[in-house]
């Protein structure tokens, strides 16, 4: 098998034996690069020179016996996360050319951690998106089916791990964008509490729910990522003074007399009959192995949606007011005056998805429309909250589909920004709730499609997340499959 | 109509987005769409709910008022497309 097949942990255990080395690792990353990436467009940019640099640090520190978390691990970083000296797009034509002066803290704490960054990978623009083509970069492709979106923002991020073109990546998740580009290309992905990690250095799009977050190939890999990013940081006076466990104790755990909970309001209508076989094959596997689960109610799941495509937009209408073309980025040539230059840059600098979340943005929190769109978006916020946190009384996890349908095909939705919006149906309100959420993959449709399957739980309760996602992770019956690319 | 062609113009002007017309009717045609599918909130009974603000339960983050390290003047405007002269230029403010 070819190294960069292998996981986090069997890469460590090769390391400590001898039989393998972070170069030797790192190059075969970089043929697969090479081999796949004209098809699958994991990546906007690859820090190749530096990575094999950090491969031969790493080899050193593992032969000295001063190896860390991460030593020697090639990952990529969504291009949404700044790394000082390499550029940070975030898929935009307005950060083209955007050097930042400062690592964010989770790039800090894996550098700390021995790691070795591949590259940047692609995403839709600002993160704004669910399926990768709103990049100014060019579509990435899914690589188990190379005329499908791999989902989105973290496309890169997800296509980048299923095409073993980096062992493990971050993303990041304002609505979705881990846990569901994760389900359609069969990877971990974990979206965190908000407040677990820092969120220094994340390029802001939804400041209320923004979440960095692993994207890996088993639950394992997730555990170790987590805990080398998870803990407080004083630069985010959001996250969260809260204990950090070490989440590789909850890989293995036994899952008898865990209670799951199956929203009733998710399995009304909208999802694809083969996912909804694979989830109760879901069901089934957990119960076998002592689960419990139950029948819960979240009665305001209906309204998640809307209530999440007024506040996010809104919140990202004012984190982009930065984009001004003063400081840094993109500024348009000829102006006459200060209010055409501004509007001229940004006219030009955005792409249209970008511009019609501005512009839902501004609208919901203009004068006249504040109480009828933001405000009572943020009421219905707290139902919602409410709702998971009267369903966490009952049961210690939720189950429920990541998405509604496998990856559709490039080009199908982006014409219709609503049929869009829609597709985040399931992923949406963990975001609203700020609990945490996990996407394991959990079969395949007829056609060779990925499926994922989401478990939520309560706020800072990643490890039980982590519990149930590993205990099925190895006991599911679902076969076990590479794409062919 | 939620939106017209109008409105579209004026909340483009407060973004700082310029438009031209035919993007301007795409904006109103979808925005309405959109605006029209938020009207499900209106079927909630919000009667007295604080709206929610915050992910998580917070307080004010204090620090003692202390000279930190910063990134410097040529780091800060490294990046900006006018920072040649030490500051931040723009284009003429004043006629």
């Amino acid at each position: 098998m070819e190294p960069n097949r292998l996981t986090i942990h069997e890469l460590q255990k090769r390391f400590k034996n001898g039989s393998l080395t972070s170069s030797a690792i790192t190059e075969s990353v970089y043929r697969q690069i090479a081999s796949v990436e004209e098809r699958v467009h994991a990546y906007i940019t690859l820090t190749e020179e530096i990575a094999m640099e950090q491969a031969r640090e790493a080899d050193r520190r593992i032969q000295e016996g001063n190896g860390e978390a991460l030593t020697g691990i090639p990952i990529a970083l969504k291009d949404v996360l700044c790394t000082q000296g390499a550029r940070t797009t975030c898929g935009s034509r307005f950060l083209e050319n955007f050097i930042p002066p400062y690592d964010a803290t989770v790039v800090k704490n894996l550098k700390e951690a021995g790691a070795v960054f591949v590259g940047k990978t692609n995403m839709d623009e600002f993160a704004m998106g669910s399926s990768t083509e709103t990049s100014c970069f060019g579509i990435t492709r899914n690589p188990w089916d190379l005329e499908r979106i791999p989902g989105g923002s973290s496309g890169g991020s997800a296509a980048a791990v299923a095409a073993d073109e980096c062992i493990a990546s971050l993303g990041t998740d304002t609505g979705g964008s881990i846990r569901q580009p994760a389900a359609l290309c069969s990877v971990v992905g974990l979206k965190p509490t908000y407040g677990r990690v820092s969120r220094f250095g994340l390029v802001a799009f939804a400041s209320s729910l923004d979440q960095i977050g692993p994207i890996t190939k088993d639950v394992e890999d997730c555990a170790i990522m987590l805990n080398v990013i998870a803990g407080h940081d004083p630069a985010d006076s959001t996250s969260v003074p809260a204990e950090v466990p070490d989440y590789r104790v909850f890989i293995g755990r036994d899952i008898r007399g865990c209670t799951i909970g199956i929203p009733r309001e998710y399995f009304v209508e909208g999802i694809d009959p083969e996912i909804r076989v694979a989830i109760d094959r879901t069901i089934t596997t957990l119960e076998r192995l002592g689960a419990r689960c139950r029948d819960i109610s979240l009665p305001h799941a209906e309204y998640c949606i809307a209530a999440y495509y007024i506040i996010a937009p809104s919140e990202a209408s004012s984190n982009l007011a930065r984009y001004d073309g003063v400081r840094y980025g993109f500024r348009a040539p000829d102006a006459e005056n200060l209010l055409n230059m501004y509007k001229k840059t940004r006219s030009s600098g955005f792409g249209a998805e970008v511009k019609r979340r501005i512009m839902i943005g501004t609208y919901s929190l203009s004068s006249g429309y504040y109480d009828a769109y933001y405000k009572k978006a943020s009421q219905v916020r707290a139902l919602i909250r409410q709702d998971f946190d009267t369903a966490f009384t009952q049961c210690d996890v939720i189950l429920a589909p990541a998405t509604p349908t496998p990856a559709f095909r490039i080009g199908e939705k982006i014409d219709d920004p609503l049929q869009m919006y829609l597709y985040d149906i399931f992923t949406l309100s963990a975001n609203l709730a700020g609990i945490p959420g996990i996407s394991v993959p959990c079969g395949f449709t007829e056609g060779g499609l990925p499926i994922g399957i989401q478990f939520m739980a309560s706020h800072f309760e990643e490890g039980k997340l982590l519990q149930i996602a590993s205990a099925y992770e190895k006991n599911s019956e679902h076969e076990k499959r590479i794409p062919d690319l | 109509m939620k939106i017209t062609v109008q409105e579209v113009g004026y909340v483009a002007h407060l973004a700082r987005l310029d438009m031209e017309e035919d993007e301007k009717e795409t904006f109103t045609s979808q925005l309405n769409n959109i605006l029209q599918y938020m009207e499900i909130l209106n079927g909630v009974d919000t009667e007295g709910v604080q709206p929610m603000t915050h992910a998580i339960s917070q307080s004010n983050v204090f620090r003692e008022d202390e000279e930190g390290k910063s990134i410097g003047v040529e780091r800060a405007l490294a990046n900006a497309p006018d920072g040649d002269m030490g500051f931040f230029g723009v284009p003429r403010i004043i006629e």
